[in-house]
């Protein structure tokens, strides 16, 4: 019985797989969808390659550069390996062999190589860079005179006696390796104590956190009043006859059309002490000439502004969704025994949740990033964490840092992405 | 409740409407529903069925007039106390709740208890027999399924009386007519009041008890199905309901019920029931349908004319003969098939009708 079953089932798949001309059904599917396949990829690929090269090779560069440590270690290779044989139990400074090493290095190395070593060193405790400038010179001297010390150790102690300051040499310990954490704990206000343990920065050194509370703060607001706000205008704009809806709609598109720093300098004009909103407030006599409101280079002006250049945003995938809700749903709600705002709570409002996460995600996401506004409108306590990036990007050239906070940006979103897909779905996203 | 308001549960009195103040949607309407009565609005699209039903529910407010329910004028309560049930064109289910949670809805809103809530839900289901789909999303249903939730949850309520906009206007030709029976046999059960609008002409014989036929805003006749659909008062109801023979003339002499109507271009004169005309020398046009032409017979005398046969299309149960009588060929008549019918296209028959059969109606421009 089971045999026969067998052999029944043998013979129907044999004769399914076959194609009239005795060709394996497969086979020949695939080669008839072969063709298709390989144009499909020729169509795509490059926008695959523009991809690749614009936005996964950056990406990928600036998470190894936000832990690279490499450079230094070309520069300073054999006195890494001889610091690593120091035992500080026994000893309270490097054996001889460290000191000469780094004197050697020190003579023999090329100037640019070191001076960028030095900025990273820097980094890990500020005086190096003076000391070891001050020591190159000293040594070029020596060597250019041909001298030869004879304990290495006693004459960099000469030279400077820093040198004898073990508190120096327990930093190196963070530069032997090729990789290092240093740049994210300065992203969150940490640093290492001369036992190498993490600890907060000096209470005038600690930026970052409060930076990143601001911002996350800021996006929050932002999307929360750019949701405020949208909400009514999309319903407008979904419910009004298209007559008026289009007229509409081009005031909603207006701002993009308008460069981004026309809008921002815009706002500078409008909420300036001596701007248009507190000159009219004034007029109407409801603020005195002196009682003048601060509503600009601060987080207030951040918020103001940033609110009205990301409404958009918010405004198009709410309108998508409610546009193709149907009315007869708050009729039928009524209907059932609704009042309007109960049928608007439990019907409407529902339904508008695509919309409502896709233009908070997007808001959120552009407002978390964003630079150029609070740059301008923020003044100092209004910098978000963009400005920041922008700042070791071009004035102190830290991009170990930069990479860094870039880094951990994109972690936050991908935090507050994850998140979303879990309390709402991404399924349920919809832009349009 | 008197017998007047038994009578008229339902009662439409002088009711105007306009959106512009230019065109009138609704004229005059006067309509009176029985309580239990399954009265359908019947009438092409634009003509105002749409409108009355709407000004019902409480979506649109009368221009002129008052609508009476119960006895009680509605105009001014707003539509979420109106307490009807309301069959929607694309059914309105709201597609994040469940089938469970849409006809909880109406309950929850009453503030029912959570046990009573269930129960009724449950009940309804039942009825409409969907009892294992309480869980499901409506996008999870078939059409016809949709359908009967959203039946099911007009009724969960237990309204006054159910609205019904073209219900099954989304559904395929087979599923249509069951849904049709099952309305029927669910109004039969619970004897609840139901206005139901719909263009389908085949639709509204099948469910009614009566029928308003609706065009440009004025009800055109309401009567019983086999009334509208034999005897017709204008030429408008002949004409939408049903397949009718249409032939103009003018009234030549009148006696008792009958008149004698010469028809156009000198092709015979032909003796009709008197319906809707004016009186002699006034243009009439006059409707007899296919099914009452018999072919091939003198019959009683009256009536008699020759035709040519110039179609014959086989349907079965039935021949349709398109036939050219009096200058007219697209006459229509059809033949029960019994095995009898021997002619061929081209060939010449004897046809008549009884003067009973056809009705003199009012010209059409």
């Amino acid at each position: 019985m089971i045999l026969a079953f067998f052999n029944w089932e043998v013979i129907i798949s044999t004769t399914q797989l076959l194609t009239t001309d005795g060709i394996p059904l497969k086979q020949s599917l695939k080669k008839a969808e072969r063709k298709n396949k390989i144009r499909a990829f020729f169509l795509v690929f490059p926008l695959l390659l523009f991809i690749f090269v614009t936005f996964v090779m950056p990406i990928g560069d600036m998470l190894l550069r936000s832990v690279d440590d490499a450079q230094i270690n070309t520069v300073f290779p054999k006195t890494f390996e001889e610091y690593n044989k120091w035992d500080r139990e026994k000893d309270k400074l490097p054996p001889e062999e460290v000191y000469r090493t780094l004197f050697e290095e020190l003579a023999t190395g090329e100037k640019i190589q070191i001076g960028r070593a030095l900025t990273r060193m820097n980094y890990s405790k500020s005086g190096w860079k003076s000391l070891i400038k001050k020591t190159s010179r000293e040594i070029k001297k020596m060597t250019r005179k041909g001298m030869v010390p004879e304990s290495y150790k006693e004459t960099l102690i000469e030279i400077n006696k820093d040198w004898g300051d073990p508190t120096f040499w327990y930093s190196m310990a963070q530069m032997v390796n090729k990789q290092t954490p240093i740049y994210y704990w300065n992203a969150i206000d940490r640093t290492y104590d001369q036992n190498q343990n993490v600890i907060m920065q000096d209470e005038k050194r600690r930026i970052y956190v409060q930076t990143w509370l601001k911002t996350l703060k800021v996006s929050v607001y932002v999307t929360f009043f750019c949701l405020i706000l949208g909400f009514p205008v999309a319903h407008l704009l979904a419910n009004l006859p298209l007559r008026y809806s289009n007229l509409l709609m081009i005031f909603v598109l207006l701002p993009f059309w308008t460069s981004l720093l026309v809008r921002t300098t815009a706002w500078i004009v409008m909420l300036q002490q001596k701007g248009v909103i507190n000159g009219v407030l004034v007029w109407l006599g409801i603020l005195s000439d002196d009682g003048r409101l601060q509503m600009v280079y601060n987080e207030t002006g951040t918020l103001i502004a940033m609110t009205q250049i990301l409404l958009p945003f918010m405004i198009l995938p709410l309108y998508s969704v409610m546009k193709v809700i149907p009315k007869s749903h708050m009729r039928a709600a009524q209907n059932l025994g609704a009042k309007p705002a109960m049928a608007f709570w439990r019907v409407y409002l529902p339904q508008t949740i695509p919309g409502m996460s896709a233009g908070g995600l997007l808001v959120f996401v552009l407002a978390i990033g964003y630079f150029i506004t609070p740059e301008l409108v923020g003044g100092k306590d209004g910098k978000l964490i963009g400005s920041w990036i922008a700042f070791h990007l071009k004035t102190t050239l830290n991009w170990g840092l930069c990479a860094a906070l870039g880094a951990i940006l994109l972690a936050v979103m991908l935090v507050f992405y994850w998140l979303y897909n879990k309390i709402v779905g991404i399924d349920n996203i919809k832009l349009g | 409740m008197n017998s007047e308001s038994e009578k008229s549960f339902v009662k439409f009195e002088k009711i105007d409407k306009s959106y512009d103040g230019e065109v009138l949607v609704v004229k005059n309407l006067n309509l009176d529903i029985a309580k239990g009565e399954f009265v359908t609005m019947l009438g092409p699209s634009g003509s105002g069925k749409t409108t009355t039903l709407m000004m019902l529910a409480g979506f649109e407010t009368p221009t002129n007039g008052e609508i009476f329910l119960d006895g009680m004028p509605i105009s001014k309560i707003p539509p979420y106390e109106r307490e009807i049930g309301m069959v929607f064109q694309n059914y309105a289910l709201f597609p994040h709740m469940t089938v469970q949670e849409n006809l909880a809805f109406p309950l929850e809103v009453r503030k029912l208890s959570k046990g009573e809530t269930k129960e009724k839900v449950q009940k309804a289901l039942d009825m409409v027999e969907l009892g294992d789909f309480g869980t499901r999303f409506p996008a999870q249903l078939s059409g016809g399924q949709q359908q009967r939730v959203a039946l099911a949850r007009a009724l969960v309520f237990e309204p006054r009386l159910v609205l019904m906009d073209e219900p099954l206007g989304a559904l395929d030709k087979n599923l249509r007519e069951q849904m049709q029976y099952e309305i029927k046999h669910i109004h039969d059960r619970i004897g609840i009041t139901v206005v139901y609008v719909t263009h389908d002409q085949s639709e509204a014989l099948t469910m009614s008890n009566r029928i308003a036929v609706f065009n440009d805003g004025v009800v055109q006749q309401l009567s019983t199905p086999d009334i509208l659909y034999e005897k017709p008062e204008n030429s408008f109801v002949a004409q939408f309901i049903g397949e009718n023979n249409r032939m103009s003339g003018t009234i030549k002499s009148m006696e008792n019920n009958y008149c004698s109507v010469e028809l156009e271009n000198g092709a015979g004169t032909v003796k009709a029931l008197k319906v809707n005309v004016g009186g002699v020398g006034e243009k009439t046009q006059l409707s007899v349908r296919p099914e009452r032409v018999s072919l091939g017979s003198d019959g009683n005398g009256e009536n008699l004319f020759t035709g040519k046969v110039e179609e014959l299309i086989y349907l079965g149960d039935h021949i349709r003969v398109r036939l050219d009588v009096c200058g007219n060929n697209e006459f229509i008549v059809k033949v029960p098939n019994e095995g009898s019918f021997n002619y061929n296209e081209g060939d010449s028959i004897k046809l008549n009708w009884n003067s009973d059969d056809i009705r003199a109606l009012d010209p059409v421009n």
